[in-house]
């Protein structure tokens, strides 16, 4: 699809996703432009981490088409597939380290899988890595003996040791501390401008969103709300947007999970 | 409960899983791929589940010989056959007890820690991780598990059998005096290599095999939370223990 001409590295046509009787994703439309950090948020379980889980063929679609970058996610083979997501870079939720190898180890294991690199290389690419999320000091610790933020990190450079093109990131700030919170979000824009790059990054952190996003999606309810710039958000005049964004309890997105009606409930029942 | 309902869960049920657990044993064996990782990483697994389960078997063994020879010999002096008491002891051993208490006493010390291992990886996204770094957890998580225990348990069911002969020798000659030449020459002169003791070796290798594929499939297929997972394990050792008795059975009734 050299014909493709526009800037977006990662686009979602009508994508509809089904798991089992749920529908996740409804028709969603989504693009990533080359280059740029982009934030998909929303209220939890409204299917942000599905849109990862899509785009990287973890999931597959019911409808529409996924393309990343030449490719169509859902036309490929299991082997095309799995070169496709070599060049891709993805941190998940808390890091999903593996708890038998060191930190160094960790970040070895892709380079030993997918190079033919001699250990020496080896060993100063794992260093580089982590000494790019601040950890070399930590090589040879298990991931057991390292804090949640640290394992995040550790994870960070994993995911960076093939050197990939695309970077996902799945609740990057869930559990950080505002210390490790800040240094999470200018990682991500530094790494994203640094190695050129293109980045997608899921949260529900409103707060964080403008300091390293430059487009952002929100998604409720299976498809996306909104879209723009992070100042352009503060301005859309919709309900479910405006709740989101100023973080109001109850709105469009209801507080309550559907019940009956309170007071019969109180009265009538036993 | 209707009896529809009941019936279902007695016996569709089990056929159902029954029917996923050879699904996923075809796509393991499907995607194996034999290479230096592959084979140190198998022999890792040798090492965690086999050699760590060594003190077990050997204590096991040890007294399993040792109240075999007892009641053997309590048995046998009544019909004055005690110079038989090696041979009924080897001949039990190499084609029943050893195979079907060593597995059984495999599932529980490293099934479970199998099963419990694969499932902790996939609530913690582990499995993910590897499929999105393209190496398939197949390959590099399912397959080493279930070639070790093809491997380790033949090797166990030897140590166990040498421990509850010794446990045999400790009891008989020791302890009640019977000939210790007689004793091994008997056991010579009748238990046969082939039917009797690789017999013995081939069941070995066919019950850890159900050992390792039940542990990973039921980590596998676990439910990613703590209940799921100790919901599994148990079912590790439940199945794996009917699984080799029934085909210990079958086995029997064939090579007999």
């Amino acid at each position: 699809m050299n014909d493709n001409k526009n800037n977006n590295r990662i686009e979602l046509r009508g994508v509809t996703v089904q798991l089992g009787d749920r529908v996740v994703l409804e028709g969603m439309d989504l693009a990533v432009p080359e280059g740029k950090v982009t934030a998909v948020m929303g209220p939890s379980g409204s299917g942000k981490t599905t849109v990862l889980k899509a785009i990287t063929g973890q999931v597959p679609i019911s409808a529409g088409e996924i393309r990343v970058g030449d490719v169509f996610v859902n036309q490929l083979s299991a082997r095309k597939l799995n070169d496709m997501r070599r060049n891709i870079g993805m941190l998940l939720q808390n890091g999903a380290l593996f708890t038998d190898l060191t930190s160094f180890d960790n970040v070895a294991l892709p380079l030993r899988e997918h190079t033919r690199l001699p250990e020496t290389l080896i060993r100063k690419v794992v260093l580089t890595k982590l000494h790019a999320v601040g950890l070399r000091g930590a090589a040879e610790l298990y991931p057991r003996e390292l804090s949640g933020g640290m394992n995040r990190r550790i994870a960070l450079a994993r995911a960076l040791a093939l050197d990939p093109n695309i970077m996902l990131y799945d609740e990057p700030f869930t559990g950080l501390d505002p210390i490790s919170m800040g240094a999470a979000v200018r990682l991500i824009r530094q790494i994203n401008d640094v190695l050129g790059i293109t980045s997608v990054v899921v949260t529900h952190d409103v707060t964080e969103v403008p300091r390293f996003a430059d487009y952002c999606y929100i998604i409720s309810d299976r498809k996306v709300v909104a879209q723009g710039t992070p100042a352009e958000l503060e301005n859309i005049d919709d309900g479910v947007v405006h709740q989101f964004i100023q973080g109001l309890p109850d709105g469009p997105v209801p507080f309550h999970y559907p019940a009956p009606d309170y007071t019969r409930d109180l009265l009538e029942r036993h | 409960m209707t009896t529809g309902s009941v019936t279902g869960k007695l016996f569709v049920d089990p056929v159902k899983e029954m029917g996923r657990a050879v699904l996923f044993l075809f796509t393991a064996l499907s995607r194996m791929r034999f290479g230096k990782t592959q084979f140190l990483e198998t022999m890792r697994q040798v090492y965690f589940m086999g050699v760590r389960s060594l003190v077990i078997i050997m204590i096991s063994g040890f007294f399993v010989g040792l109240v075999l020879t007892l009641q053997l010999y309590d048995t046998l002096s009544r019909f004055g056959a005690t110079e038989a008491l090696g041979t009924a002891l080897a001949l039990s051993l190499f084609r029943e007890l050893g195979p079907v208490l060593t597995v059984i006493l495999f599932a529980g010390r490293a099934g479970t820690s199998v099963t419990a291992e694969i499932g902790l990886m996939k609530a913690t996204e582990q499995l993910d991780a590897l499929d999105l770094m393209a190496i398939d957890p197949m390959e590099r998580i399912v397959q080493p598990r279930l070639l070790a225990g093809i491997l380790a348990v033949p090797a166990l069911v030897l140590v166990f059998n040498v421990m509850a002969l010794l446990g045999g020798v400790v009891f008989s000659v020791f302890m009640m005096g019977i000939d210790g030449p007689s004793f091994w020459g008997n056991i010579q002169a009748t238990v046969a290599l082939g039917r009797d003791f690789m017999g013995g070796m081939f069941k070995a290798a066919v019950f850890g095999f159900l050992a390792s594929w039940l542990a990973v499939y039921f980590g596998w297929s676990s439910k990613p939370t703590g209940e799921g997972v100790a919901l599994a394990t148990t079912q590790t050792v439940i199945t794996t223990a009917i699984a080799v008795l029934l085909t210990d059975f079958i086995l029997s009734a064939f090579m007999l």
